[in-house]
């Protein structure tokens, strides 16, 4: 391989229109003619560096960059599917406890609407014994304070009787000076009083 | 020329201008390393620090840089399954590697005092034939002669393709020139418009008397240089869409 640093000579002898081709202390030389993207001369060295930098860009992308960054895509991917997947699961499992929480929470609810059912129905029964009792307690007392009264009564007017008789008696001696027999009158007087 | 005459006068096509930085030749072929040498060399090492050193990390949650590097990828990505299909995926470190360069290239030409590789014919020639034998030989490497079906459209009566089947082989042949010339064309020209305008600025701020109209053509630049952005994205993008369709010609030649 030959491999040589450009001498102004060579730039003399390739093209003697152009004074482009020249050392390193020349590169802010003028062009001086032609239009500097049709100058031949000027191919060569870009197609060069071109097919060099572009080979290495070409295989640094398909074997380093490319494969990474699919690598970096597909594993957000699949990162934010599992967790879109481990959501839904623990979605689930929340909802079914919600549910199984529901359910408990209604035979709570009908377990303590029983035991108050219970508790006043006990009650209620209580309350009517009591009040039976009491009724019939009452009705007992009743009775005995009306025979009490009765009694009083009969005996009252047993004595009412016996005033009357013994007034009856001592009008009748007083007016008349007739000592009367009391039995007769008390017979005397029921007799008036039945018929 | 005399040397007053360059010095007062703007030059926008200094430019484009090759300066051998180590002049160079092996085997008769000169090889110097050039200004375009060196920001072919930028450009590539802008690729591999967003490509490969930003996504060292290989983090989930990227950062910055790492989601640009992401973006390009998936952008590059989309457009080869998009238009060439699942196989043409076998293409796509190519396509990506041409897109990036490219782009890269583009923009960094787009720094004042650098030098735009892409405004070289010879370099969008490069690509444009490396483009176009690449499609040639995988078409014949997979279809064999079948390829020939690319210049004859399905469903068409005879007397048609009489006159369609030269029409279908002279747009192929052109397309290496219409490929490498649009991107040329397109760096060339707007960075000439960018010098030109720039000369005015000069040119008026050292005329007497019309130097206040100086900020007219630097506002002209500015808008200039915004459409220059986006013809710099643009242009690697056709370059690489275009690619793609082609390559999409060498994996399907039927139509």
């Amino acid at each position: 391989m030959m491999l040589k640093i450009i001498s102004p000579a060579f730039a003399a002898e390739s093209e003697p229109e152009t004074h482009e081709t020249v050392g390193a202390a020349g590169g802010e030389a003028h062009h001086e003619g032609g239009f500097p993207p049709f100058q031949q001369e000027n191919f060569a060295p870009q197609i060069v560096w071109l097919i060099g930098i572009f080979a290495i860009l070409y295989l640094l992308m398909s074997r380093v960059a490319l494969p990474r960054v699919g690598g970096i895509l597909e594993n957000r991917e699949t990162k934010i599917a599992s967790d879109l997947e481990a959501s839904r699961e623990m979605q689930s499992k929340a909802q079914a406890a919600a549910r199984a929480n529901e359910e408990s929470i209604r035979l709570r609810r009908e377990e303590a609407q029983a035991i108050g059912r219970d508790a006043q129905q006990k009650i209620a029964s209580e309350a009517a014994a009591q009040r039976t009792r009491a009724e019939a307690e009452a009705a007992e007392k009743i009775r005995a304070a009306e025979a009490r009264i009765s009694a009083a009564k009969a005996q009252a007017l047993g004595n009412v009787e016996q005033i009357a008789v013994d007034a009856a008696a001592s009008i009748i001696e007083k007016l008349s000076g007739v000592s009367v027999d009391r039995d007769r009158l008390v017979a005397e007087h029921r007799s008036v009083k039945s018929s | 020329m005399s040397a007053e005459e360059t010095v007062s006068q703007p030059n926008p096509i200094e430019q484009f201008e090759l300066h051998r930085i180590f002049p160079l030749e092996i085997n008769g072929v000169e090889t110097s390393f050039t200004n375009a040498s060196l920001f072919m060399l930028l450009a590539a090492l802008g690729v591999v620090a967003l490509m490969v050193l930003a996504t060292s990390r290989k983090a989930i949650v990227p950062g910055r840089i790492q989601a640009l590097a992401e973006m390009l990828y998936e952008f590059v990505a989309n457009m080869v399954r998009q238009t060439a299909g699942k196989e043409g995926m076998k293409f796509f470190p190519f396509v990506f590697t041409l897109f990036s360069f490219i782009l890269i290239s583009n923009l960094i030409g787009l720094v004042p005092y650098t030098y735009s590789v892409t405004s070289q014919i010879v370099v969008t020639f490069a690509f444009a034939a490396l483009v176009l034998t690449l499609v040639v030989a995988y078409g014949v490497y997979r279809n064999g002669l079948g390829f020939l079906k690319l210049f004859v459209p399905h469903g068409v009566p005879l007397p048609v393709l009489v006159v369609l089947v030269p029409i279908e082989i002279i747009s192929f042949l052109s397309r290496p020139i219409s490929l490498s010339v649009r991107l040329f064309a397109n760096i060339l020209a707007g960075h000439i418009t960018l010098a030109v305008f720039g000369g005015f600025v000069v040119l008026l701020l050292a005329s007497k008397g019309w130097a206040f109209l100086a900020p007219v053509p630097l506002l002209a630049i500015v808008a200039l240089y915004a459409l220059e952005l986006l013809v710099a994205c643009l242009q690697a993008f056709v370059f690489s869409v275009l690619t793609c369709v082609y390559l999409n010609d060498a994996i399907h030649p039927g139509h």
